[in-house]
């Protein structure tokens, strides 16, 4: 009988246990907030619930003795407990924010970042081609972004009362020596480099990182792109020339290779309309370029990108200095730019980027004042070789450490009239920095550059440091400090060597509020400059000046239905005393107020997109030599409008997907003057105007394979 | 004796346990996989707490993919139906994260390949303009993998007329197309035999429902 009970209670076991008890409790957040949808059981056992939203949660559970509890939600650290159940039981559970990579502040001060990778970047790759006016050009979309100056008739982005000198543009870490086509007098050159190579580009306009140097004022980096999604072949044509192109990805899925041509000639449009100075060469431009990428492991990767290019062009225009003469300027350009990039990770959370590029750049001058003087010839030659190392270990969960150093080997030659001048410089630069993060809500980045070149015969070394405190889950602030050198442009150094670097400190502080479909930034800036170059009796690096702001950006996409907008406002006060500069004065490329206001408007049921870009800045100053010298730079030039329209269509010819594009700089040909020009004897002077105030540009791209539509469509 | 005796009640009790557990899992996904036949509990907060139900099965059991499947299905269903498109990217992770876990335990599985392709999908409404090309191009491979895994699959062809149904006709979208890729999904629905009570079923009324709005 004895043993009977035994057996029956051994066959009962499994079921005596389900005596079921019941597990009741409340769930809330740090702050005593109730949390709804918890997960909540008992560990490896299927007794659970979920809690209700008041926190609640209850259910009953076969389990005895000893067990785990476990919580887990969304978006918060995972929570288990030891419990001993015997009857029924309360467990109130408080759960803690899960700080996740998302989430971990980032650097900010002075950079504006177009990435596809973050989620909460202000702008993306796509908004340099959708917006209006800038004609697909890099840099005239980053002048739609505070601290950008609306400088038209010079090259070259500039920055926070910088020269476009002073920003400096770099591919993969590697610096451009010529990222802009050479111009004529007072029509600069464009980007060289198409928006769609790219697939981040990062535009700081102070403070930036120590991996990058030789730009007093900003910094233009491009990150290229990776390996396409597949083959595809490309085919444009518009008003101004015609492109083809084809992009091959191997049949592993593990490399790519592709080439692109195109012709350029402004013949046929101004044909139709007439440019305010006539060309003697309608400009023409012939362009090549190669790629090839390869991983070499799941984590490596190496990259090739050249690039060859040929400009020929020249105007004519009534000489300011012999009235009844014409003055001819001549130009033919060459330019090669390659880069080959190499990164891989080492294990042990090592990474090693590599780089290596050369780049030749040739002009051609041809200067007269005709039936006149005799011809004046020029020729200018840069080229530049250069290699990178850079090594990244990751420190704990976010910290990084990064240092590395590159060489660059610089040919500047000049020849005009006969008269040369020519330099080689030996550019050595080595770096190290730290991004810290103290909590996950703080982070510090400390840094510092050191550099030497052989031309001046002088070092340099330059710390940097900035911080970065998140306030709530979408804003944070941040402040950034740090000295920043550059040589002297080549057209002082060729002449006298024995000049030093020129120097600048940056102090930025800002504040910024990045949602998934709004952002909001507030920064306020001083900058101080030391040892510019100043001209005169004798070159030297003494000049000096600063810059403080304010600059204001909000972009919305949500409030409208089918709208994206943003608003940019830039108050500069700068003055500086350099080249033939008789004192601190506000110089004749910087404007006080600068406004900028970008409008996309999508139409799904015809599927265009339209856009409209309006810009103002107020008047520049200008050097009226008929005045007395303590009236320097004291007249500005009338304000400056823009407004620019945008109209694209995209629809399928056979199987290609195409895209129509109108789009039209200045529409309403607004009057615009940057500047004037007075002649040697001070009685005439030439107003310095855009050559076509008005561009329309209509055009066509195809795409046989990858549809690139898809984007510009989406892109409301 | 006494010792046999005991040995024997000690193996019927742990079979009857293992068979308690067994019939423990059966009955339990059956209830929550009925719950998905029944469209009142395609709300966010239900689906939530039905995928919470199936996380916790799969955390028990460990080797079945089958809670972790439907896990994913109801975290993907829900992004759909968020109106906050803040939500989604959330969502689709715990999505993936749950799909990556059935995909451990059964790799090269059709029906995990149509989830995960859903869930691409899921991640395009966030920022169609960077994510389009990308998320579509990802959803279109997955399917593709899907239908060579398994032909017979009516969910793939079901995935790939709702894409060709949904995409406007200036995009590589059409009615007629999808409408011929719904008429497979439902010849190739009428010879599917799910291989149980609680494997992959879902969509044939859903199909019925598109093919409807093309008639």
């Amino acid at each position: 009988m004895k043993h009977l009970n035994l057996i029956l209670l051994t066959m009962l076991l499994p079921v005596c246990m389900m005596g079921q008890q019941r597990i009741s409790g409340k769930i809330t957040d740090s702050k005593k907030r109730p949390l709804q949808g918890v997960n909540v059981s008992i560990k490896d056992s299927y007794d659970g619930a979920t809690s209700a939203a008041d926190g609640s949660y209850s259910f009953t559970t076969d389990a005895k003795g000893t067990q785990y509890i476990t919580a887990t939600l969304l978006g918060f650290t995972s929570q288990e407990q030891k419990i001993f159940i015997t009857g029924p039981q309360e467990i109130n559970i408080v759960m803690r924010n899960n700080v996740n990579d998302l989430k971990v502040v980032t650097i900010s001060a002075g950079s504006f970042e177009a990435s596809d990778e973050g989620k909460t970047t202000v702008l993306k790759p796509l908004d340099i081609v959708t917006t209006a006016g800038a004609g697909a050009d890099i840099v005239n979309a980053l002048k739609t972004l505070p601290g950008t100056q609306q400088t038209n008739d010079r090259e070259g982005l500039f920055v926070r009362g910088g020269t476009g000198y002073e920003t400096q543009t770099f591919i993969d870490g590697m610096m451009v020596r010529n990222p802009f086509f050479s111009g004529l007098p007072d029509q600069p050159g464009r980007g060289r480099f198409s928006p769609f190579l790219f697939k981040g580009t990062t535009f700081s306009s102070g403070g930036y990182s120590a991996q990058y140097g030789q730009g007093l004022s900003s910094a233009l980096i491009l990150e290229s792109t990776d390996l396409p999604q597949r083959s595809s072949y490309t085919l444009g044509a518009s008003v101004i020339g015609v492109s083809g192109g084809l992009e091959e990805l191997m049949k592993d899925k593990k490399g790519s290779y592709g080439v692109e041509a195109d012709y350029t000639n402004l013949g046929p449009y101004l044909g139709v309309v007439k440019p305010k100075y006539a060309f003697s060469k309608d400009p023409e431009i012939i362009g090549t370029s190669a790629n090839f990428r390869r991983k070499t492991s799941s984590t490596g990767m190496i990259k090739f990108y050249g690039y060859y290019n040929q400009t020929n062009m020249g105007t004519i225009r009534p000489s300011l200095e012999y009235p009844g003469f014409d003055e001819l300027f001549e130009l033919k350009n060459k330019n090669v730019y390659t880069n080959l990039t190499y990164k891989e990770s080492l294990g042990h959370d090592w990474k090693l980027n590599a780089g290596f590029s050369f780049s030749s750049n040739s002009d051609d001058l041809n200067l007269d004042t005709l039936k006149k003087s005799n011809p004046l010839h020029g020729k200018n030659v840069s080229q530049l070789t250069q290699t990178r190392l850079v090594l990244t270990k990751g420190l704990g969960q976010y910290s990084v450490l990064r240092f590395g150093g590159e060489y660059q080997y610089g040919v500047e030659k000049s020849n005009f009239g006969g008269w040369q001048a020519n330099y080689v410089d030996n550019y050595t630069a080595g770096f190290v920095e730290s991004d810290i993060y103290f909590t996950p809500r703080l982070l510090g980045r400390v840094g510092g550059r050191a550099e030497y070149t052989s031309i001046l015969a002088k070092a340099n070394f330059a710390p940097r440091a900035s911080l970065a405190y998140r306030l709530t889950g979408n804003s944070q602030v941040s402040l950034a400090y740090g000295d920043f050198y550059q040589k002297p442009e080549q057209q002082y150094l060729r002449f006298k060597n024995d000049l030093g670097f020129t120097k600048a400190t940056h102090y930025i502080a800002s504040y910024q509020l990045v949602a998934k479909n709004y952002t909001l930034r507030v920064e306020a800036f001083y900058k101080k400059y030391h040892d510019l170059v100043k001209t005169g009796i004798d070159t030297s690096t003494t000049g000096t000046g600063y810059a403080k702001g304010i600059e204001v950006f909000w972009r919305d996409k949500k409030t409208f239905k089918n709208t994206d907008y943003w608003i940019s406002y830039s108050y500069l006060d700068t003055k500086r005393n350099y080249l033939n500069y008789p004192f601190e004065v506000q110089p004749d490329f910087a404007a006080k107020h600068t406004v900028s206001v970008v409008y996309k408007y999508y139409i799904p049921a015809i599927t265009t997109n339209l856009g409209v870009t309006y810009s103002f800045s107020t008047g520049r100053p200008y050097y009226n030599p008929n005045l007395p010298e303590s009236k320097f730079m004291s007249e500005k030039t009338m304000t400056y409008n823009s407004v620019g329209l945008s109209a694209s269509y995209l629809t399928s010819i056979r199987k290609a997907f195409t895209i129509f594009v109108l789009s039209v700089s200045n529409a309403p040909n607004i009057k615009q003057v940057y500047g004037y020009r007075y002649s040697t004897d001070k009685l005439r002077r030439q107003e310095i105007v855009p050559n076509m105030p008005r561009f329309i540009y209509i055009g066509m791209f195809m795409n046989f394979g990858i549809d690139r539509r898809q984007d510009v469509i989406n892109n409301m | 004796m006494k010792r046999i005796l005991f040995s024997i009640c000690l193996l019927v009790g742990l079979a009857s346990a293992s068979m308690a557990q067994s019939a423990q899992y059966e009955g339990a996904m059956t209830k929550q996989v009925a719950m998905l036949d029944d469209s009142t509990n395609f709300t966010p907060d239900r689906l939530l707490e039905i995928a919470n139900t199936f996380e916790r099965i799969g955390a028990a059991e460990k080797s079945q993919w089958l809670p972790f499947y439907y896990a994913g299905y109801c975290y993907v269903m829900s992004t759909f139906m968020q109106k906050d498109n803040d939500k989604v990217d959330d969502l689709a992770d715990k999505a993936a994260v749950n799909i990556e876990q059935a995909e451990a335990i059964s790799p090269k599985n059709d029906e995990i390949n149509c989830i995960k392709s859903l869930i691409a999908t899921s991640r395009i409404r966030v920022d169609p303009m960077n994510r389009g090309m990308k998320y579509g191009m990802e959803s279109a491979n997955l399917l593709v993998q899907a239908n060579q895994i398994n032909q017979e699959n009516p969910r793939v062809y079901m995935l790939q007329g709702q894409s060709l149904f949904y995409t406007p006709e200036q995009f590589g979208g059409s009615k007629t197309e999808a409408k011929k890729k719904f008429e497979v999904a439902l010849q190739k629905f009428s010879s599917f035999k799910p291989a149980s009570s609680i494997a992959p079923h879902w969509g044939e009324a859903y199909t019925k429902g598109l093919i409807a709005q093309i008639k």
